[in-house]
């Protein structure tokens, strides 16, 4: 076991043999490094941030034909940390009447609710938090405790923009919790596994994105929602809300809520490319002719890309889309989206048997045609739909019209 | 004593603190977070079981669901969301007797166990539990008709309430 082919646990060693030799136990070693552990992991993921700030800002920039921040440092790079700089020395005010215990909780527990996600994120084969054998449940866990911490902002605040943007956030998490878990069940299902590194593993030779478009594809729209993003973006639609839940945060408690939205739409970046993309693998069997591409630091730089990519996507919608209205937006999940997905979930655990038999070219041919036949059949359903919507609008309006007349 | 007793003992300090918290505060939206803490409290026993499924699942059922009843609570109290009334009854004594009791007859049950002392034994190394788990829930010779039975009775649910909410509505 070297340095190059093992970090995490090669640093571990040195350290506990470092750590006894000092005369500790080696449990009190141990706790040490889970401790120093966390606390690396954080750090990595809190600097990871604030580069996230100046890709947000140059990306956006880009789509609005702008140039984006280009003063301090070369490219604005040394931008994000004005910004931080900025946030900190701003006048921290907490609203005279808000709720002052919950209304400070809340922006730790925003920002926990993603830092806590890093822990299952598999960077490589040998860095990672921890394997758990539930990982996509946790997942979802933390989505809870994310939506808790938008309601206890909004709620805390005693400002009635905060709290209608609360309301809407938990209709939106509510709504778009249940394609999503549905979607999480169909990686499971093609890995026989809820681990993420079970997950990475079974993609080594197939992307599970080319095995169910449509799951990926669910995931994608309910992920955004998730996050609250355009044109999820309802809860701090600014036009009606003003900001939303934290319209009454300032400095760096509002700067916790913008780090940790950011940190959670690359995270989510990251479990796309974990659940559908390969994760830090996913070479389609290229690894075993070439070995070097097991490389830990290869790896973690492979998942850092696809993540990236996930997240430039999640932008390039946040960006170019307009903001649903809400009832279009609960309609779209309900009466689309979730009968979809289990559309989707019963096709895929039946083929998964099906064609267990077949071999690997078949297998994939198979589950892709049929995700193709299911996305025909519902776009022909949806155009029937319309062209019924349409009918009925062209009826209703000589009606609508007479009406008109005979009304004084 | 070792760390998973100190972390033990600490989640019980929790789960004790905030329990009482829920029903001695007078404002509902901070009794409905203290439920939040007490849930937290149980889903952190569940890890120290090594109950890793269930620890998750307790957070999301239960939190998950806490954010709602939150909401219902804003919603549907009075403005100031406050209960300015007499917190206890004049038969209290009478409930404290009976918890007391009930209290006291689990520890005598608990005490009585002749294996009180056993430590657990240690999971064999590689058991995935999710699976174990899974397998036992369609199983005919274990749990499939009460897994079933519990899903048409929620299904039975979700139409009854599709139902209830669509009476006096054109289709």
């Amino acid at each position: 076991m070297t340095f190059w082919n093992d970090p995490i646990n090669f640093i571990a060693n040195w350290l506990t043999g470092l750590l006894t030799g000092w005369g500790l136990s080696t449990g009190l070693a141990t706790i040490i490094e889970y401790a120093l552990g966390i606390t690396v992991m954080i750090v990595f993921a809190m600097v990871l941030d604030i580069f996230l700030v100046w890709v947000e800002r140059k990306v956006v920039a880009r789509f609005q034909d702008r140039l984006g921040p280009n003063r301090i440092g070369p490219f604005g790079l040394i931008q994000p940390f004005a910004d931080i700089i900025k946030l900190v020395i701003k006048e921290d005010i907490t609203p005279a009447n808000a709720d002052k215990i919950v209304f400070n909780i809340a922006p730790v527990l925003a920002a926990t609710s993603v830092i806590v996600l890093w822990a299952i994120l598999p960077l490589s084969s040998k860095i990672f938090g921890v394997d758990l054998n539930v990982a996509l449940l946790y997942l979802v866990a933390a989505g809870a405790l994310g939506t808790l911490a938008i309601i206890m902002a909004g709620w805390s605040s005693n400002n009635k923009y905060a709290l209608l943007g609360a309301f809407r956030m938990v209709a939106n998490m509510v709504s778009y919790e249940i394609p999503m878990v549905v979607t999480l069940l169909i990686p499971t299902i093609l890995a026989n596994t809820m681990s993420v590194q079970g997950i990475t593993r079974a993609q080594s030779g197939m992307w599970f994105a080319i095995l169910s478009p449509l799951a990926f594809v669910i995931f994608f729209i309910s992920a955004i929602a998730e996050l609250g993003r355009s044109p999820f973006d309802l809860i701090e639609a600014e036009s009606e809300l003003t900001a939303g839940f934290n319209v009454e945060y300032s400095g760096m408690k509002f700067g916790w809520f913008y780090a940790s939205e950011l940190l959670h739409a690359f995270t989510f970046g990251g479990f796309m490319a974990v659940l559908f993309f390969g994760g830090y693998g996913g070479f389609f069997g290229l690894e075993k002719l070439l070995p070097w591409l097991n490389n830990p630091f290869l790896q973690a730089l492979v998942f850092i890309a696809k993540a990236m990519f996930g997240y430039w996507a999640i932008m390039w919608i946040k960006y170019s889309m307009p903001r649903v209205r809400i009832d279009h937006m609960l309609a779209f999940n309900w009466k689309f989206l979730t009968p979809l997905a289990l559309v989707v979930l019963v096709n895929t655990a039946i083929l998964n048997k099906a064609l267990a038999g077949l071999p690997a070219w078949g297998y994939t041919l198979g589950m892709f045609f049929s995700n193709v036949v299911i996305a025909v059949i519902t776009v022909e359903i949806l155009r029937a739909h319309g062209r019924k919507q349409r009918k009925a609008e062209k009826k209703l309006t000589p009606q609508m019209a007479r009406n008109q007349e005979q009304a004084p | 004593m070792t760390a998973e007793q100190i972390i033990f003992l600490l989640t019980g300090a929790l789960i004790f603190s905030a329990a009482l918290m829920v029903v001695t505060t007078r404002n509902l939206v901070h009794a409905a977070l203290w439920l939040v803490a007490v849930l937290f409290g149980v889903a952190v026993l569940y890890a120290i079981l090594q109950a890793g499924f269930l620890a998750v699942v307790q957070i999301v059922v239960y939190i998950g669901a806490i954010a709602i009843l939150f909401i219902f609570a804003v919603m549907l109290t009075r403005k100031e969301m406050r209960d300015k009334g007499p917190q206890t009854r004049a038969n209290w004594w009478i409930a404290a007797l009976l918890g007391l009791l009930v209290l006291a007859g689990l520890v005598f049950l608990i005490l009585s166990q002749p294996d009180i002392n056993r430590t657990a034994v240690a999971m064999p190394e590689g058991l995935d539990t999710v699976r174990v788990l899974g397998t036992a829930l369609v199983s005919p010779d274990a749990y499939v008709l009460p897994f079933e039975v519990a899903s048409v009775l929620l299904l039975a649910a979700l139409v009854g309430s599709v139902y209830i909410a669509g009476i006096g509505k054109k289709p």
